[in-house]
């Protein structure tokens, strides 16, 4: 063996030589080599589609390679399925949650260990290696909580666990803070150094830089199926990470032309929203936009920002206060429905862009004309155009650059980014006079983000105006023209963009009163 | 991503599978078949040429056909919209009733020009009437449509049984059943339409509902894919958080779907009592309502497809028909055995076979790779 740079003598945890996978035309893997050192963490990264998943669920033995060799610990290791990925040590929290939802925490963990025909037996053994885990790990998690009902981050920390109580001394974490509030991500990122300090060996892929820089030892940098680079994370910067994943110099920053704001497009009053429990998901909410301002709703999500977003669209109806939206007044008794305010010109690109924002069974040209299934632009008294439909389905898509440009493929084909582009495209392309953005970027790569940032910037120049809900307070701050804070379904705070930055807001969002809460 | 390179082809999917599936299901009566003593091939033979192999023939298993495209058509824009519905057979009873009552109310006293769109709209209207209340109970009071719409079948027979024995039956008659409509409220057969036309065709129970059938199939296919409603009525049966997303009001389009498929099983009635019988009696939907079911789902939910699964539903009526009269110990039952067959293998075992294709055709695109 030669001697390598950062395993020293003893053999890499990982290490992959020449793996390459092709499903049908495309090359997801071209000869990818890597070496994952013991006790500590790599991370991966690279685009959508660069091939980071594919060749972390050939580690994991749900794809087998079409050519190349793992190396597990320096023996040559044959995977076949998870099973034995499992047996060879290796763990993996997915990005999408393999629980069940129904079960307690124990149960979870239990799954597939129970260990003989009685439960009783394994449940108290297991149940002690949690406790003991969690002490050691600050994996702190209650065995008999119910999945289904914990918050996403204690949730992940399940999928941790039973990684570990399978004995797993490498685990790989496949874009694990896609779901996190910037809180649930420090505390997973302290349990990642902890892991490390008692030697296990991290797999972190992702997209986000930030991330790659604030915990990794090491990063591998993926595109189009290739490693393009390896680097020392401290003799590295995210610029030059971003440069190397997109194979172009990146503009993080977006050009703010000078504000000019226009008339009032929205005025909230006391807004409130109660559930059927009468719990208050708004909490008296005051709001403006004018025209021609983006302003951006920070705030740890799950603070009332998805019901703010509801209520603007016109899906819920505030049941106190007073909202006027386009010149059209809304309360409790004068609801206004989705399709009415679409017709104002409201236009809304949801959170959960899975779910809401196309149907994943109807083409992309289908989803295209969705909440405007009945615009006189492509249909008439009884029918809807087809040909018209996919032909400008076709030229937003090529506007857009929504990729593949397949007017007939399924929506739920295209990859996150370019089902966003398709509903941004969509929303924006009929010149909105208000968007709500909810969460706009999230999970994109950076390419993409550059061009949602673009276009929402384009649109506020034009004299729309934007309310921007994001996590992710940079986008905030690079965006927004004024900055709302929410916390528990109140706005606690209102800061200019010119004021404002990450430490001011952070106090803010976690309702820390001090000189920030003006 | 992963599935990309497994998945088969479109016209494998849509034509090859069903094929499979049917021939299965074949293979396995023909095997029930031999169990019991008989030679399968003379059963495909008899059951062929009895459907098939004459014009009276073909005249029945047409007939068979429409109820199948009518209950067939029902189900699959319920489905469409998210909807099970397995009521198609009371619906269709109801809309029976519908055009029963109002061809005894009016056939002494309007022309058969006023009483064919009568009879159109009535069975229509009362199938959907059927439905609309197990939508509603859907829609606003979260009651599962698939209990509700099997309970009502059993309602609509105590309701049919009630209606015969009590208001109907002629007095002093013994049997269950209406008068005989006069000759004005009787739908034109397609042999007497042909007969007119210089072609003599022999008597068959098949009517101008063939006509209606059509259009009913035309007209489902126009309106799922090419208007705004079935767009919308789409998306609700996908996803209702994407429906109200978008503006739209997934109750009110819950109600109208399953309204529009009770309408559509009512069409039955159409062809039953004012086509063929001229009188409600007991029982003429004879299970159609429940054929229904597998017809849509062989026929993927889509007109095209559903007018097929119905021709081979019809083909298994009328063959089977013709089976048992020839061969004895093939008895009614034995018939019955073989459209479950059918339903079995192209409904529950449906994606038996993907397997083994997707690997089939897998290896072939490895070859031309």
């Amino acid at each position: 063996m030669t001697t390598d740079k950062p395993g020293g003598q003893v053999p890499p945890a990982i290490e992959l030589r020449g793996i390459d996978k092709r499903f049908g035309a495309v090359h997801a893997n071209r000869a990818v080599s890597m070496r994952i050192p013991r006790g500590k963490i790599t991370g991966i990264v690279g685009e959508n589609g660069a091939g980071k998943s594919t060749l972390m669920s050939i580690v994991y033995g749900f794809y087998r390679a079409d050519a190349g060799e793992i190396l597990i610990h320096g023996r040559k290791t044959e995977i076949a399925n998870s099973a034995q990925a499992i047996a060879a040590g290796i763990g993996m929290v997915h990005q999408h949650f393999m629980l069940v939802e129904t079960f307690s925490v124990l149960e979870n963990v239990m799954l597939g260990v129970e260990g003989g025909a009685l439960l009783k037996q394994g449940a108290a053994k297991m149940r002690a290696e949690i406790e003991r885990l969690g002490q050691e790990y600050g994996l702190r998690v209650d065995p008999d909580a119910i999945v289904g009902g914990l918050p996403v981050g204690d949730q992940q920390r399940v999928e941790i666990l039973k990684a570990l109580c399978r004995g797993a001394d490498v685990l790989v974490l496949d874009e694990p803070t896609g779901v996190l509030t910037p809180h649930e991500t420090d505390q997973l990122f302290r349990i990642l150094a902890m892991l490390r300090e008692r030697g296990t060996t991290i797999v972190l892929i992702t997209h986000k830089l930030r991330e790659i820089m604030a915990v990794t030892d090491q990063v591998y940098v993926m595109r189009g199926g290739e490693v393009v680079a390896e680097r020392k994370t401290a003799a590295t910067s995210a610029e030059e990470l971003a440069e190397l994943m997109v194979g172009r110099k990146v503009r993080f920053a977006v050009e703010k032309a000078a504000r000019s704001v226009g008339s009032m497009l929205i005025e909230a009053q006391g807004v409130s929203l109660r559930d059927e429990r009468g719990l208050r998901l708004l909490d008296r909410i005051d709001l403006s936009l004018r025209s021609g301002e983006i302003v951006g709703i920070a705030g740890v999500s799950g603070n009332g920002q998805s019901a703010l977003l509801e209520v603007l669209s016109g899906i819920r109806a505030p049941t106190e206060g007073r909202l006027v939206v386009l010149g059209r007044e809304i309360d409790a008794s004068k609801p206004c429905h989705p399709s009415e305010m679409r017709a104002l010109g409201l236009a809304h690109v949801p959170e959960d862009r899975h779910r809401l924002g196309l149907v994943g069974g109807f083409s992309a040209a289908q989803s295209s004309i969705l909440g405007y299934q009945r615009d006189p632009a492509y249909c008439g008294r009884v029918l809807i155009d087809n040909a018209d439909v996919t032909r400008r389905a076709a030229d937003l898509m090529e506007r857009y650059d929504v990729r593949p440009r397949a007017p007939e493929l399924r929506s739920a084909a295209f990859s996150g980014g370019n089902q966003q582009k398709l509903i941004l495209a969509r929303e924006i392309a009929r010149g909105p006079r208000v968007l709500l953005a909810g969460q706009p970027t999230r999970g994109l790569d950076i390419g993409a983000i550059e061009f949602v940032h673009r276009q929402l910037m384009t649109l506020r120049n034009q004299g729309a105006g934007v309310i921007l809900v994001s996590a992710e307070l940079d986008e905030i701050l690079s965006l927004s023209d004024r900055i709302l804070v929410m916390f528990e379904g109140r706005i606690v705070g209102e800061v200019p963009a010119s004021e404002a930055d990450e430490r001011r807001l952070g106090l803010l969002m976690a309702n820390v009163r001090s000189e920030a809460a003006a | 991503m992963s599935q990309s390179g497994r998945a088969l082809p479109r016209w494998a999917d849509i034509g090859l599978l069903p094929l499979i599936n049917v021939a299965l299901a074949v293979m396995v009566a023909g095997l029930i078949v031999l169990a019991i003593g008989e030679s399968p091939w003379k059963a495909v033979r008899i059951m062929i040429a009895g459907a098939l192999g004459s014009p009276e023939g073909i005249g029945y298993t047409l007939y068979y056909s429409m109820n199948f495209v009518f209950t067939g058509l029902a189900v699959a824009v319920a489905f469409h919209a998210g909807l099970f519905n397995i009521g198609g057979e009371g619906q269709a009873y109801i809309g029976g009733l519908g055009v029963g009552l109002a061809m005894l109310a009016f056939d002494g006293e309007l022309p058969f020009v006023l009483l064919l769109p009568i009879g159109l709209v009535v069975s229509m209207a009362f199938g959907a009437a059927w439905a609309f209340i197990p939508a509603y109970l859907q829609a606003h009071r979260g009651s599962h449509i698939v209990i509700t719409t099997i309970m009502f079948n059993f309602i609509a027979a105590a309701v049919m049984v009630y209606l015969l024995v009590n208001v109907f039956t002629a007095p002093g008659s013994m049997t269950p059943e209406s008068r005989k409509f006069l000759e004005a409220a009787h739908l034109p057969m397609v042999h007497e339409l042909m007969a007119k036309l210089g072609i003599k065709m022999p008597f068959t129970p098949l009517n101008i509902s063939l006509f209606v059938a059509l259009l009913a199939c035309f007209g489902v296919w126009g309106f799922l894919w090419h208007t705004p409603w079935g767009y919308e009525l789409r998306t609700v049966g996908y996803s209702e958080k994407a429906a109200i997303y978008a503006g739209m009001r997934p109750k009110r389009v819950v109600v109208a779907a399953l309204c529009l498929s009770g309408a559509l099983a009512g069409l039955v009635g159409l062809n039953e009592i004012m086509g063929v019988h001229h009188r409600i009696f007991l029982n003429f939907v004879a299970g159609a309502g429940f054929t229904g079911i597998a017809v849509a789902l062989m026929g993927r939910n889509h007109p095209f497809g559903i007018v097929l699964a119905s021709l081979l539903f019809g083909v298994i009526q009328q063959g089977g028909a013709e089976l048992s009269f020839d061969i004895p110990s093939i008895t009614r039952e034995m018939v019955v055995v073989i459209q479950g067959l059918m339903i079995l293998f192209s409904g529950a075992l449906a994606h038996l076979a993907r397997p083994f294709l997707e690997a089939v055709f897998a290896l072939r695109r490895e070859a031309v790779a």
